[in-house]
């Protein structure tokens, strides 16, 4: 049986699983976003809690992820239900591209302009939204990009832990030693991958500042 | 400049600089004493080498930085006693073109004070058409470009027009024509001190140009290593035989063309 066919007469399956993918994906990007951009305005404020937010982000980032989703399991709250643990777990990896990307890009906003915004008599909030946030943003969503396509791919690990998603084919795959399987579930997550970074980064080249 | 330099004297000075030292945080006196004052409708340009003090005075002014010992009284209130927001709404600052917003039209760029200040949209408009008009730009053609869609001189006009755009009684311009090629910066400091006659502004301005401040300056303040070293009009200045202030006026009828003598 060729891998179409396969394919084919399993289309609901791999099309339930893909949707499932994307939604540990898309909350995992909603929450990430929510916490990470604030931190990474933080951390541009107060940049002595820049090591510890940062070094906090870049030690979450070292944890194999199956191990981190194994860790997470004995939590009370977490590990009754296997979606919300992969979210928490996910959003950790998620962080600290957002974090790093937001400082970077408001830190690199020209001096001059940051200074006439000051001297015109902007409070530090009006600069934040009308000047850093604007001229950064494409910074920014290099970020969010990256750590979509990063999610994505972790993500397959969260069904380690039965939270479904793709990762489900390439796991039961893998036990069964099919290959036909494993790829249901790696190429659908190779091309939301490749989807993701192609939207985003379009979207990332539109919102570049000036030229 | 005549009506302005021979202002009766005993009006309160709407800058004073009152034994104003500054030095950074790792001690580094970067202002040493310095003392001036500027009245009503004057132009005192700050002339001196890189280094030497001429724009953390300028940045004094609007509070963007807090004098280490001594005083900065605008219209006779220290500036540490403003509001420095309310301070730095009242004074009008224009720094090398690259102070543009880069992600506002040049009608946006005018308008943030304005807006700041919570004007009608119609009376926002209003003011930045009469601006552009005002520094010789035309209001249908430039008003929705982008400041990389403009020449170096272009985004100049732009620069002056929004430090004017609330009508503030003080301007200051920290090099304000630096980045120009010759023409056109004589062009646009021709423009400024057309309008500057009409609008009666108290101007302080940065330069490291001898010609410029003796075309735009009703005085002229030498500064050296944080220091003033003495404030002079123009024509004292090219009389001068201070041997720092003659090699000035040497290397101007060397390089930068004879201009002195009117």
């Amino acid at each position: 049986m060729s891998l179409l066919e396969y394919f084919l007469r399993h289309q609901r399956e791999i099309l339930q699983a893909t949707v499932e993918h994307v939604w540990l994906v898309g909350v995992t990007m909603v929450l990430s976003v929510a916490i990470g951009v604030p931190l990474g305005i933080l951390v541009t404020r107060r940049p002595w809690l820049s090591r510890p937010i940062l070094g906090g982000a870049n030690i979450a980032e070292t944890i194999p992820s199956l191990a981190l989703f194994g860790f997470l399991l004995p939590v009370p709250w977490l590990g009754g239900r296997a979606d919300r643990l992969a979210i928490v777990a996910l959003t950790l990896y998620a962080l600290l591209p957002i974090i790093r990307n937001t400082s970077a890009g408001i830190t690199g906003v020209d001096a001059a302009v940051r200074e006439a915004a000051r001297g015109m008599g902007m409070t530090d909030g009006q600069i934040l939204i009308q000047v850093e946030l604007p001229l950064s943003l494409s910074t920014v969503l290099a970020g969010v990009r990256v750590a979509t396509v990063l999610t994505i791919g972790i993500a397959t690990i969260a069904a380690a832990v039965g939270a479904g998603g793709l990762g489900e084919f390439i796991f039961r795959g893998l036990a069964m030693v099919n290959n036909q399987l494993i790829l249901a579930g790696a190429i659908p997550a190779a091309l939301l991958a490749l989807g993701a970074d192609f939207l985003l980064g379009t979207l990332e080249r539109r919102l570049r500042p000036g030229r | 400049m005549s009506s302005t330099a021979n202002r009766p004297p005993g009006n309160e000075p709407v800058i004073e600089f009152r034994q104003v030292s500054f030095r950074l945080n790792g001690g580094q006196e970067l202002l040493k004493a310095v003392s001036f004052r500027v009245q009503s409708g004057e132009t005192l340009v700050l002339l001196g080498r890189s280094g030497a003090g001429k724009t953390t005075a300028l940045k004094l002014i609007n509070r963007l930085l807090e004098p280490s010992s001594g005083a900065v009284l605008i219209e006779g209130r220290s500036t540490i006693a403003w509001d420095a927001i309310a301070l730095r709404r009242h004074i009008g600052y224009v720094i090398q073109e690259i102070g543009l917003f880069p992600h506002f039209t040049v009608e946006r760029n005018i308008a943030v004070v304005p807006r700041l200040e919570g004007w009608t949209e119609d009376r926002t408009r209003a003011r930045v058409k009469e601006l552009l008009e005002m520094v010789g730009l035309n209001p249908t053609e430039f008003a929705k470009r982008y400041p990389h869609e403009l020449s170096g001189g272009q985004r100049q006009r732009v620069g002056v027009a929004r430090a004017l755009a609330a009508d503030p009684p003080i301007l200051l311009m920290d090099e304000p024509f630096g980045a120009l090629d010759p023409l056109t910066r004589g062009e646009v400091q021709r423009e400024f001190q057309a309008l500057e006659q009409r609008l009666k502004k108290t101007v302080v301005i940065v330069t490291h140009h001898v010609s410029e401040s003796l075309a735009l300056g009703t005085r002229i303040g030498l500064m050296e290593a944080g220091k003033l070293a003495a404030i002079y009009t123009p024509k004292e200045f090219l009389e001068s035989t201070e041997p720092v202030t003659a090699a000035y006026v040497e290397h101007l009828r060397m390089h930068e063309g004879i201009k002195g003598g009117e």
